[in-house]
Formats: C-alpha cells, sequence, structure tokens
C-alpha cells in the first residue's frame, strides 16, 4: 500500500488547473494530502485574464445590446463588478448556441415582447438599452410576475428548459455570472463573480475554512467535555 | 499503463459478465476477478477519468457529464398505478464507468441491528409490505468493515452512542470539522442530543495510490480529480483490471438476458456505441444495474419461458420501491463560514434513528447532517436562497453576496415504507433513444414517510434556531416525485412467492442469475444507502464465488 505513488494516474496539467490560485497553502499540508504535489505546487499561477471575444456567434450585435441591458438589471453593476463585467452577453451568446439551442426561440420572441412593453409604458423610447434604469426596471417587473417554484428536482439542477423569457435571461444570467471561469463557456471573466459571492478562486483549500472551525479544538466526547 | 489490459470477445464464454460497473458492479468485478474468476462488466455509460471531470456546472449539471441523461433516456411518472404516466425527469443516476458512486455526497452510514429486522419488532404496518431481511446485522459486519478498509471510509468510531457493533475502527480519521459542523454539533448538544463525526467515503489521508482530499468544493454531483472520492472508478475498477482477468467494456447498453431452452443464462445481449448489438456470452450473469435499470432488465427480458419478466414469478419485479424520506431546512448565520470549500458533510447524528411509534404517533426514524452542498449557479439560481429573496436585481446581488458564505442546510434523512403500488415498470408508449421501452416510475409516499419527513425536518430547524440561525426556512415537505435512491424493486428473500433473489442474491427462478444493487434491499433504511449497496456486494461476492466453486453455476 504505497502512499506515494498517487501522481502517477493523474496528468500534470489537471494539476496545475487544480493548483491554480493555491499559493496561500502551505507546503507541508500539500506533502501530507498529496505527497508528490508540491512541485505542481510551486508552479501555481492565478487565472490569466482573456479578453472578450470579438464577434457574437448567435446575437445580431443589436440584440446582445439589449439581452447585456437586461442582465444588468439582473446582476447590475455597482461598488462590485456585475454581468456586464463577468461578460455575461458572451456566455449567453454561446450557450444559445450550444446546451441551451432549446432556447433560441425564447430569446427571438421575448426581445419583440419588451420592445412591445416599451412602446406601451414609455413611447419615445426605442430601445430598452436606451431607457434609464429606473424604465428598464419597471418594464423586468411587468416581465418578472410569474415565479416557478423550485422543487427538488430543480434545487440542484437548475435550468431554464421551457421557462418564460424572463427566468430564461435570469438563469443564463446567473450562471454566465457564476460559472468556473476556468470553463470554457466564456461567463464570470476573471472570476468576478465568485469574488463577489465571496468565493476564493482555488480548487483546493486547506483548513480551517471559516470562523467557526478556525478555532475549534477538535470532537471531545460529551462526557470530557462536561468535566 | 493500457496495455495489458484483457479484452474478451463476446463469443468468448467468460465466468461472468456483470451488467453496470457501480458502487455493486465495481466490487464485485474486483472482488470476483481477484477470486480468479475471468470477468467482463457492460457499463452503458463512458469510460471517463479524472481527466474528463470537471467543475464546469453546465457540463456536470445540465449537459448531464456523469448520469442518466434525459434525452436519451426519458422516462414518466405518476403517483398510483390508475393514472396515466406522464413524461417528467424523475430519476438521477449515474452512467458512466464507476456509476452513482462518482457523483455521491458519500455519506457512509452503516445501517443498524434494527433495519433488518424492523417487521418483527415493530409488528406489521397497514399499507405496507415491511418485511424482515433474510441476513442481519451481524452477517453483514464483517463486509462493512470491508468496505471501509477497502474502498475507503474516513470516520471515528465510537463517537456516537448509537452505533451498531463493529470488529474494527475506521483505517482514516474524520476528515476536517467545517464550520457547519462546528455549529450543528454545538447546537444538538444544547439540545442533548449526540452528534459525532460524519463517516465519510472520502479520503482524510492518501492511501493506495490515490490523494487525501483537497476540499475543492465540487464534490456532490460531480467527481472527484485527485481519487479521494471512494468511487468505484478510484478504489475498485483499477483493481480489478490489474488482475488482468477483467475487461470493463464502456458505451456497452444491455438491453437483455439471453437463457437457453432448460432456462440457464447464457450472456447478455447489448448495444455497442454504434447501435450493433452483440451478445456477451458467460456462465452466469449479475446485474448491478441500479434499483431502476435492473428491475427494468428484467421487464425487457420476458420470454415465452418468463411472460412477465425474467425471473418474475413472484410478479414483484420492480414493486416495492423505497427512495428514502427526509426534507431539508436551511439558516443564515451572521459568521462567513466559507462552507463551499471541501467535502458537503461533516457531523451527523443517529438519536432519531429508532423512534417510537408509540409515542411520536408513527412509524419511522432517521438521522440529521449538517451540510453546504451547493455549487455557485445552484446556490443563486436553485435551492440556495430563502423564499421570499429578491430574485433580481441589486438586492439580489447583495443577498447573493452575504448569504453564498454564510448558509447552512440541515439534511434529515429517514425510512420509506415499502407498498406494493410504488414501482418502476415499462412504459407502455414512451421508447428510449434505442427504441426500447422507458421507465415508468410510480410513487406516493406511505403517510407515515411524510409526518416522519416532518418530525425530522422540525428538527433540523430547532438546531438552526439553537445555533442562532439570523433566518431559517424550509422546502416544503411534500409527496416525492424525483428519486435519487433507487431501492427495494428486486428484494431480498427466502420465500420465493414474495421476493425476487435468495439471500446469496441468486434469482429465485433462474439459478445463474444474480441480482445486487439498491434493488436487493428490503428495507430503506435511514437514508444512506450506498455504504451497505457495497457491503451486499462484498457478501454477494463471497457467496457467488462459494457457488461457483462448489461446481452449483455449472450446467
Amino acid at each position: 500500500m504505497s502512499e506515494t505513488n498517487c501522481s502517477s494516474s493523474v496528468p500534470f496539467d489537471r494539476r496545475t488547473f487544480l493548483t491554480r490560485g493555491a499559493a496561500g497553502l502551505s507546503a507541508a499540508w500539500l506533502t501530507a494530502q498529496w505527497p508528490a504535489m508540491v512541485s505542481a505546487a510551486t508552479h501555481a499561477h492565478a487565472v490569466v485574464a482573456s479578453p472578450n471575444p470579438a464577434k457574437f456567434e448567435f446575437f445580431a450585435p443589436e440584440e446582445a445590446a439589449e439581452v447585456e441591458a437586461i442582465a444588468s438589471r439582473i446582476i447590475p453593476s455597482d461598488e462590485t463588478p456585475g454581468a456586464k463585467e463577468a461578460g455575461v452577453i458572451y456566455f449567453i451568446d454561446r450557450a444559445l448556441v450550444t446546451f441551451a439551442a432549446d432556447s433560441q426561440k425564447t430569446y427571438r420572441e421575448g426581445l419583440p415582447e419588451i420592445q412591445a412593453i416599451l412602446a406601451e409604458k414609455f413611447p419615445g423610447v426605442k430601445k430598452f438599452s436606451a431607457a434609464t434604469a429606473e424604465q428598464q426596471d419597471a418594464i423586468l417587473e411587468a416581465l418578472s410576475n410569474s415565479k416557478p417554484k423550485i422543487t427538488a428536482s430543480r434545487r440542484n439542477r437548475p435550468n431554464a428548459s421551457s421557462q418564460p423569457f424572463f427566468e430564461t435571461v435570469r438563469y443564463h444570467t446567473i450562471a454566465g455570472f457564476l460559472i468556473d471561469p476556468e470553463s470554457d463557456r466564456r461567463g464570470n471573466k476573471d472570476g468576478v463573480g465568485w469574488k463577489v459571492i465571496g468565493r476564493d478562486p482555488g480548487h483546493i483549500f486547506q483548513p480551517p475554512f471559516g470562523a467557526l472551525d478556525k478555532d475549534y479544538p477538535g470532537w471531545q466526547p460529551v462526557s470530557a467535555e462536561k468535566k | 499503463m493500457t496495455a495489458d489490459k484483457v479484452q474478451y470477445q463476446p463469443s468468448d464464454e467468460v465466468d461472468f459478465v456483470i451488467i453496470g460497473s457501480g458502487a455493486a458492479g465495481g466490487i464485485l468485478a474486483k472482488e470476483l476477478s481477484t477470486n480468479g474468476f475471468r470477468v467482463v462488466v457492460l457499463e452503458q455509460g463512458p469510460y471517463l477519468t479524472e481527466a474528463d471531470f470537471s467543475h464546469d456546472e453546465i457540463k456536470v449539471l445540465q449537459e448531464d457529464l456523469l448520469t442518466n441523461h434525459p434525452k436519451l433516456q426519458p422516462n414518466t411518472f405518476r403517483k398510483t398505478p390508475d393514472e396515466k404516466a406522464k413524461p417528467q425527469r424523475a430519476l438521477v443516476y449515474g452512467r458512466a464507468v464507476g456509476g452513482t458512486s462518482n457523483h455521491f455526497t458519500a455519506n457512509f452510514w452503516r445501517f443498524h441491528e434494527i433495519d433488518f429486522i424492523e417487521r418483527t419488532k415493530v409488528g406489521a404496518i397497514p399499507g405496507s409490505t415491511l418485511v424482515d431481511w433474510p441476513i442481519t446485522y451481524a452477517d453483514l459486519e464483517p463486509y462493512y468493515t470491508k468496505v471501509e478498509w477497502e474502498v475507503g471510509v474516513s470516520g471515528l468510531a465510537g463517537a456516537s452512542p448509537f452505533d451498531p457493533p463493529r470488529s474494527k475502527p475506521y483505517p482514516m480519521p474524520p476528515l476536517p470539522t467545517k464550520s457547519n459542523g462546528v455549529l450543528f454539533e454545538r447546537a444538538a448538544r444544547k439540545l442533548g442530543l449526540n452528534p459525532f463525526p460524519a463517516p465519510m467515503a472520502i479520503l482524510s489521508q492518501p492511501r493506495d495510490g490515490r490523494a487525501a482530499c483537497m476540499n475543492c468544493g465540487f464534490c456532490l454531483a460531480f467527481g472527484c480529480e485527485v481519487k479521494a472520492k471512494s468511487s468505484s472508478l478510484a478504489a475498485m475498477i483499477p483493481v480489478a483490471e490489474k488482475t488482468g482477468r477483467c475487461e470493463i467494456r464502456p458505451n456497452s447498453y444491455v438491453h437483455k438476458i439471453e437463457l437457453d431452452s432448460r432456462g440457464r443464462a447464457i450472456g447478455a445481449v447489448y448495444f455497442d456505441a454504434k447501435k450493433n448489438v452483440h451478445l456477451q456470452k458467460a456462465k452466469a450473469v449479475i446485474v448491478s444495474a441500479n434499483g431502476a435499470e435492473t428491475p427494468r432488465l428484467l421487464l425487457l427480458s420476458a420470454s415465452k419461458q418468463f411472460p412477465n419478466g425474467l425471473a418474475n414469478s413472484s410478479g414483484i419485479v420492480g414493486k416495492n420501491l423505497m427512495l428514502n424520506s427526509g426534507g431539508i431546512s436551511l439558516g443564515v448565520f451572521d459568521e462567513q463560514l466559507n462552507d463551499y470549500k471541501g467535502f458537503a458533510v461533516s457531523r451527523i447524528l443517529h438519536d432519531f434513528y429508532e423512534l417510537d411509534a408509540q409515542k411520536v404517533g408513527f412509524y419511522g426514524g432517521g438521522g440529521l447532517d449538517a451540510r453546504f452542498d451547493m455549487t455557485p449557479i445552484n446556490f443563486a439560481a436553485g435551492g440556495g436562497l430563502p423564499p421570499d429573496a429578491p430574485r433580481w436585481g441589486k438586492k439580489f446581488k447583495d443577498t447573493i453576496a452575504h448569504n453564498f458564505t454564510r448558509t447552512v442546510e440541515i439534511f434529515s434523512h429517514g425510512t420509506s415504507l415499502p407498498k406494493e403500488e410504488n414501482s418502476f415498470s415499462l412504459d407502455p408508449d414512451l421508447k428510449d433513444a434505442w427504441g426500447l421501452p422507458a421507465l415508468r416510475m410510480t410513487y406516493k409516499d406511505h403517510p407515515d414517510d411524510i409526518k416522519l419527513a416532518k418530525w425530522l425536518n422540525q428538527h433540523g430547524l430547532d438546531i438552526l434556531d439553537a445555533a442562532g440561525a439570523k433566518q431559517k426556512w424550509t422546502y416544503p415537505i411534500e409527496e416525492q416525485q424525483f428519486a435519487v435512491h433507487l431501492l427495494g424493486t428486486c428484494r431480498m428473500g427466502s420465500d420465493p412467492k414474495t421476493s425476487v433473489i435468495d439471500a446469496d442474491h441468486r434469482t429465485h427462478d433462474v439459478k445463474n442469475l444474480f441480482l445486487c444493487d439498491g434493488s436487493s434491499f428490503v428495507t430503506s433504511g435511514r437514508g444512506q444507502p450506498t455504504m451497505t449497496i457495497e457491503a451486499l456486494a462484498f457478501r454477494a461476492a463471497d457467496r457467488i464465488t462459494a457457488l461457483a466453486k462448489g461446481g452449483e453455476l455449472n450446467a
């Protein structure tokens, strides 16, 4: 039962992937957990900033501007980055030609629907993206009145399939904001979404993890504790 | 590294063909090949390795990287047999080499003595087909120990006053304590309960060439990149392949067990990746395809000799399905807990394992755990936020920013009573992508299961209260329509009229056909079935080896 040969079946690039952002880990801990990994850890590097893609795969540029404006009201930019900075529009654009191709129709029909509400509520404003934040919120309020029920099957597998337009954009915006930035789906640019929710960018963590386990002395039987 | 892997031809009559490479199939493959037998494992899913695993939530949860795909394999659901079933995703199971053990939470509770003898202890329960197992805890104890040492379970023996007797301590100390574990432990003790370190099938120390847990936080539903999670893929399949006698054949979708004119199994018929059909010949057939696909395969294998489905003279193949009852309560705390780091669970309690029906007014029992098992998208778009939380805009953003590192879930896990009407059967209309009848699930919880789930969940809320949660809420307890634990559908027993397999996992009807997985269960246990599936598999391997060596499987 060897305890030191565990690296042989894990490719090196995998280790590199896993050790990104692992610079804060102690070498002693890493050696204890995964004896052959210390050298990989020394090569740890941060997520590399990537430029936004030059063109869209699904949207026309004016459609993209409208969808980005909606996403930016769902997760607005304020003191911290929002959907815009996370490149959510590029995530949605790619989603609609990959895993979410069945939502293409929802977007094709949803954008004119927004246009119609806009014309009715704010005649004179030509595009959603040209409306004020208050006007945009009023339109989304009108669209978002039906709230789907979270059931056990949806809890861990949320998705936008056969949801109305607003729910679809909402889900795609959240997914594009919080997807693993290492994935090839273009969302969560530079990990800004994870930063907002307080998730460290790494994929290896050394305890203690949080406020309560930091000074926790370890498990003791009840009788010992009472003494 | 792969050059010496054995490959058989379908026409080679091997000793065993095993259908499924998951929690049970992986162990049977390892045990039987180690014991000198020639084995082919037919797995319907792909052969993925650690390098294929991903933290991409879309790939894993929406594109079903590791699981059954609802477009290829749709299913239907209905509550009762008199309804027409409607298409609706009703189950998730692992569909890759390693099966469901790739993506489980890894809570590895042993069953207790009571789980095997409950019918005798509590008597008949109206509306339920509850019976005792033909084996006892003592029969299975050595095999639980084997799971802990060979597959790899971290834990602390003697920490729970309710634990059944054990012959050996755990091979490794418990995993680190998470902040939600600390909070759960302190609150539960305040309430006079006995929380203890969770036994988990995740390595806390390097072992057998596998790394210890790196706490990446993508655990439930994800495959482990460093082999720390004790899946069959990480722990059993490599040992089986190393014998040079076991071939794992992925992308092989078995749809029929073939018989000869004397009613003996001669092999398994499957589609390969190109939908070509082959018959893998074998001296004996073992089905470990899970509690849904095992009965489905028997029903699909109906023939002149077995018009109601193979090995179904009892008529109960697919029936007595149990899903485990339970609930989820959640709380938000002031402190930054960061429970997104690490495996899901570090503390559990078993004080409610055996409730007194006279006192509580219903049958059942269960356990509670504190966890955080949600990845970022799941959390924000799925089930992480309070029901009254804003759903978009600045307040939504502020809520996810505050809550993600401060939310705790308390899961309750409990018994399900067996009912004959609850079942997997073949849908009369819907077909899968291979043109085979789709699974139809029929399920309506026994009223006691619902009462138990509410009762346990209330205790979860009480613990959140005692822990000082600033906000708490719960999912409504409703009749279940979604299955992860697939139990009881080919139950074990000594009477061929009321059971499908005997205590050796041999079908009563076909002497060289064995079934071993969640379908073998007689009772549901308290919500953590995989440990027992694996102990049964180790035991079945011993029994099947003895039968084979005694010449009982010869034609």
